[in-house]
């Protein structure tokens, strides 16, 4: 018997398990396009929130969203691919662009490697409201003036599995690959089967998750949800942890990172931002079953595959609902795991709206950045923190810590629930 | 009324989008449009247009078939024939 088979008896789980590593981000965020702008956007506490300019929204209930504000696809897309994408497919093939350039990663260069092949790599996202743009547009056009008037793309262009798809063909982006729509935590979801396609012998695979449906009728469905705030006001509109939180604002946007297997990415000379330690998932029992939400769960559960200790994480990139029930199921989770008061807790999406399934890979994002630069973001526009939460909440300003692991929450309606635990590089 | 390439390539342009790079020139006619970068959705939506514009209708069946500009301009033009 060698040394290796025994090491591997010792510790079976990890070392059949590449190590997954962070090594390209790209971003699509109301408060910043490109990873670096939305960054010092999000550290100096400048919002993405607004009224809806693009139309008169006058009459409805909810009139704040956080919309990225001067995007202009021609700038960025092929003309070939404007006539057939939505909004949210462009946002994503820009974001995925930069997130590859970013890892100087080139995935048709790659399949022509030793160890790639054509399906060395792969591209997995999350969304959960499809091209809601383009599709009111093409419904109009049915009702309005028939069947044959209606784009031929409408076929896909809706579709949750769009951005994958177009990501995948620009890209060459051949291996598995796959959509994740659980809502809100689907892009941790995302980044969570990006990292068991890597188990499956895939090097790099784009992951993370964007979502667009701002259009009237995009904004007409998050109304249903019932979930939206009401307030004119955008720097107290979502106000998660805060004694006056009355709803979340919806925004679009979202960011896509490049996965590596960390062998291979050390092997090209990658930067590596950090490392996805751990990752799990749970569902909540249905309201009124009596039995506890499953945030906590999936907590425990993220940090068991991770193997760390909860006193290893730094800081956590909260959920943050903005819904005064789910924050305190949140803040007892929290206080569960940790202890009151017991772990820096934050939420820079106060500055951006929710994003669906583009918001948690923007806080994983955040996280790297924030493990590579030595400081958390700040809550935005809490000021008055509700005290029986006991949270250690980072608010008005970014607070410089040392930092080497963060816990990243994510709840999609319905019952999701997701975390991941982002770990900083190991020394090369 | 006949329906030149310049007609094609506004419809095409319209429909599928431009591309400086591979445009769709008199040279280029005998060029299968795979190669020019237009897929069989991008000919659809192309013939779709087609028939509100001239009234020629192809069908699902010719557009499959077709595979370059020229075969395209034929087709079309004698289903316009056909329907005046």
């Amino acid at each position: 018997m060698t040394l290796a088979t025994s090491a591997a008896q010792e510790t079976p789980e990890r070392t059949e398990r590449p190590t997954a590593v962070i090594t390209g981000i790209g971003v699509a965020a109301p408060n910043g396009l490109g990873t670096e702008q939305w960054w010092q956007a999000t550290l100096s506490g400048a919002s993405g929130i607004g009224p809806v300019v693009d139309y008169d929204a006058s009459r409805y209930p909810s009139r704040l969203v956080g919309r990225i504000a001067g995007f202009d696809a021609a700038e960025h897309i092929p003309g070939r691919l404007l006539p057939q994408t939505d909004r949210v497919t462009r946002l994503a093939l820009v974001a995925g662009a930069e997130a590859l350039s970013d890892a100087d990663a080139d995935p048709a260069e790659l399949a022509g490697q030793d160890g790639y092949g054509e399906y060395g790599c792969g591209v997995v996202t999350s969304n959960a409201t499809g091209g809601f743009e383009f599709t009111h547009r093409e419904i109009r056009k049915l009702w309005t003036q028939g069947p044959q008037q209606v784009s031929v793309y409408e076929s896909f262009a809706w579709f949750y599995a769009v951005n994958t798809g177009q990501l995948s063909i620009r890209h060459k982006l051949r291996g598995p690959s796959g959509v994740l729509v659980s809502e809100q935590a689907g892009g941790l979801d995302a980044i969570g089967q990006s990292r068991r396609t890597l188990r499956q012998g895939v090097k790099l695979s784009l992951t993370g998750g964007m979502d667009s449906s701002l259009d009237p009728w995009g904004l007409v469905s998050h109304l249903a949800s019932g979930r939206l705030s009401r307030s004119d006001d955008p720097a107290t509109a979502y106000l998660p942890f805060d004694t006056r939180a009355a709803g979340q604002v919806p925004g679009e946007g979202g960011a896509m990172l490049v996965l590596e297997e960390e062998t291979a990415a050390r092997a090209r000379g990658a930067r590596v931002y950090g490392e996805i330690a751990g990752y799990a998932a749970t569902f909540s029992p249905r309201p009124g079953s009596g039995r506890p939400p499953g945030l906590e769960r999936a907590a425990r559960l993220a940090l068991a595959d991770s193997g760390l200790p909860v006193e290893a994480v730094d800081v956590v990139f909260a959920d943050a609902a903005g819904l005064p029930v789910a924050d305190d199921e949140e803040a007892a989770a929290l206080r569960s795991l940790f202890g009151p008061y017991g772990v820096p807790v934050t939420a820079p999406k106060t500055l951006t709206g929710r994003l669906y399934g583009g918001g948690a890979p923007l806080d994983v994002a955040a996280a790297l950045l924030a493990l590579r630069d030595g400081v958390i973001p700040p809550t935005a526009g809490i000021d008055r923190p509700v005290p029986e939460h006991r949270l250690d909440l980072v608010r008005g300003a970014p607070r410089d810590a040392p930092l080497r692991t963060a816990l990243v929450l994510a709840r999609g309606h319905g019952g999701f629930n997701a975390a991941v635990v982002v770990r900083s590089a190991r020394a090369a | 009324m006949t329906i030149t390439l310049n007609d094609l390539v506004r419809v095409l342009t319209e429909c599928a989008g431009a591309d400086e790079d591979v445009a769709l020139t008199a040279q280029k006619l005998d060029v299968p449009f795979t190669d020019l970068g237009y897929d069989s959705l991008a000919l659809l939506e192309t013939a779709a247009l087609m028939k509100q514009r001239f009234g020629a209708t192809l069908t699902d069946e010719d557009v499959t078939e077709i595979e370059t500009p020229r075969e395209f301009l034929d087709r079309v033009n004698h289903a316009a024939a056909q329907a005046a």
